[in-house]
């Protein structure tokens, strides 16, 4: 068995007297679309924090390829290639789209010895990004939030998968979205899944995993209570385990850990 | 039934047009209304559009320019700084005392900046901690001052000293010093603002904290950053207002925040962060100093300006948010009726 793509070992996090996560570990094998599923306060969004770096785990580690990765910063997450999909998007609605696409690793040029914002370079690629992606706004240089919640999610997509991303994390994305949207959003996991880019979805709404996942992760109260290969589970399965709390197969059938 | 889809279509391109102006008036507002005063003066007042007249205000608005351009920062990241006018009089007291006391005014002019942009990066590492910003910088206006006070025992000092001398009275090519000093710090700021990280990241900051953080953007070295500047360039106006009067006084700059912060909103910079403007700024300074200006010509009682700044202030505040917002929002449910 060859390394894992992307493995969270160990990671525990506490927020005061809160535990949010306990030794938590996960694995992606390799690149393929991930359901992380639980209730609410499992942890799952704490968990996709620490590895989008947007939050420091108190222990654990994450291995790319194996090979341990210790960012501090989402932009050390970014330059590793894992990019998160905010439920809000995250986007600055006073900024225009091509400003909030390459916020935090704007192009620049030299100008007197200054490092100065390249506009035109920042426009004309994230037109480019538009374009390659098939994802369609009115315009690069428009405000964010001129733009429709349809349009604000294409921009998230793009900033997400426009810069040769290796794992993409999507926080509940198709909440709060029309029918044709939430299409729009299964299309781009399996564009992503095609060019061997890997998808971790947290999301309530299980049919949306069944119908683009490889597989669940089950979390409830900060600790991983299951796994399952979606081809080999049914929905009436995971929301028990999302319920309880316990994996059924492990209660009726004798230990099997080291099968 | 020609005639009838022909009147709609006319009634909406009129409508449009009307949203246009609409959306024009409210977002060029203050330009129009500096305009539509300087014009009125010229027939008022026949020494209003004379060059010394001109020469005269703009170094009368050249420390609002000055401050202005650092509170456009602090306001871009939805942050306020009030301990600007206590800057200028703490800054006023050390010229003072140490012109008097001979310091070399090579040393002491980069030292006096230092202390600016200390008391700033104070205020905004307090911001950090969680505490508003209005709050801690009303407390730095209060203490600051104080320190003023007490390091002056309150007595101004006179300042005799050949470059304080030119700061404040002399000029190149007949335009001012003050004025010259707030262009160039007008145009470095305009640079920062627009084009480069550190005025893109300001705005970020300002417009969603949330999605300005986890795209990695260090906020709270920004937010001191800005409040840092904000205090340099008090501690640059405190040097030119000290200049211009030859006089260290702990009550230099009082009341000097809210023309500030007043120049700055009229301008059009939001008090909410994520949008400012420093040319808007510049002109937000020269419409309060010219209002002043004009109405002392008319020979109005000058107790009067008090009153008319505040009321122009209210009308800007009222165009910048609740205005501004509702055209913006005409303007977009436009374009996309257009799209369809």
């Amino acid at each position: 068995m060859s390394v894992p793509f992307i493995e969270m070992r160990g990671v525990s996090k506490r927020f005061g007297a809160v535990t949010a996560l306990s030794d938590v570990t996960i694995t992606l094998p390799k690149a393929g679309v991930l359901g992380l599923v639980g209730d609410n306060a499992a942890g799952k969004s704490t968990l996709m924090k620490i590895l989008s770096g947007a939050i420091l785990p108190d222990r654990g580690e994450i291995l790319i390829d194996g090979m341990p990765v210790d960012y501090v910063h989402p932009i050390g997450a970014r330059e590793a290639g894992i990019e998160m999909i905010y439920q809000d998007f995250a986007l600055v609605p006073e900024l225009t789209v091509a400003q909030n696409i390459f916020l935090g690793r704007e192009p620049t040029r030299s100008f007197a010895g200054l490092k100065v914002l390249d506009r035109a370079a920042m426009n004309t690629r994230a037109a480019e990004m538009f374009g390659a992606l098939g994802l369609r706004v009115p315009a690069v240089t428009l405000e964010v939030q001129a733009l429709s919640g349809g349009q604000q999610q294409a921009v998230a997509i793009a900033r997400a998968t426009g810069f040769n991303a290796r794992l993409v994390i999507m926080d509940e994305p198709t909440a709060n979205l029309g029918a044709p949207a939430i299409e729009k959003v299964r299309e781009t996991i399996l564009r992503l899944k095609r060019n061997g880019v890997g998808v971790i979805i947290i999301s309530h709404r299980l049919e949306d995993i069944f119908s683009v996942g490889d597989a669940f992760v089950i979390m409830k109260q900060g600790r991983v209570v299951g796994r399952r290969a979606v081809d080999d589970t049914e929905s009436g399965e995971i929301v028990e385990m999302i319920v309880t709390g316990r994996d059924p197969r492990e209660t009726t059938q004798a230990p099997t850990e080291d099968a | 039934m020609v005639s009838d889809a022909s009147t709609t279509g006319t009634r909406r391109t009129f409508r449009m047009d009307g949203r246009k102006l609409a959306v024009f008036a409210v977002r060029y507002g203050i330009f129009i209304a500096l305009i539509l005063w300087m014009v009125a003066m010229s027939f008022a007042s026949e020494y209003f559009l004379t060059w010394t007249n001109l020469l005269n205000v703009s170094r009368q608005a050249a420390p609002i320019i000055i401050i202005g351009v650092g509170m456009t920062f602090v306001m871009a990241t939805a942050g306020i700084d009030l301990s600007v006018g206590s800057v200028v009089a703490l800054v006023s007291v050390l010229c003072g005392i140490w012109v008097a006391a001979g310091v070399p005014v090579v040393v002491l002019l980069p030292v006096i900046l230092v202390i600016g942009a200390l008391v700033g990066a104070l205020n905004g590492y307090i911001v950090t901690l969680g505490v508003p910003a209005f709050v801690v910088t009303l407390a730095a206006l209060t203490s600051v001052r104080g320190v003023g006070f007490v390091i002056s025992d309150g007595y101004a000092t006179p300042i005799n000293d050949p470059v304080f001398a030119w700061i404040g009275r002399g000029g190149l090519f007949g335009i001012n010093a003050p004025f010259i000093i707030a262009i160039v710090v007008a145009i470095i700021g305009w640079f920062l603002l627009n084009r480069t990280r550190f005025g893109l990241y300001a705005l970020a900051i300002g417009g969603r904290e949330e999605a300005a953080r986890v795209m990695g953007l260090g906020i709270n070295r920004m937010k001191i950053a800005v409040y840092a500047l904000t205090g340099a360039l008090a501690a640059v106006a405190g040097i030119v207002i000290s200049a211009r009067l030859s006089n260290g006084s702990p009550n230099a700059g009082v009341m000097l925040e809210l023309e500030v912060i007043a120049a700055t909103v009229l301008g059009g910079t939001s008090l909410f962060g994520g949008r400012a403007t420093i040319f808007g700024t510049v002109v937000g300074a020269f419409l309060i100093n010219f209002v002043r200006n004009g109405l002392n010509l008319l020979g109005v009682n000058p107790y009067w300006v008090q009153v008319v700044t505040g009321v122009i202030l209210v009308i800007a505040v009222l165009m910048n948010t609740v205005l501004n917002r509702k055209v913006e929002a005409w303007a977009r449910a436009t374009t996309e009726e257009e799209e369809k």
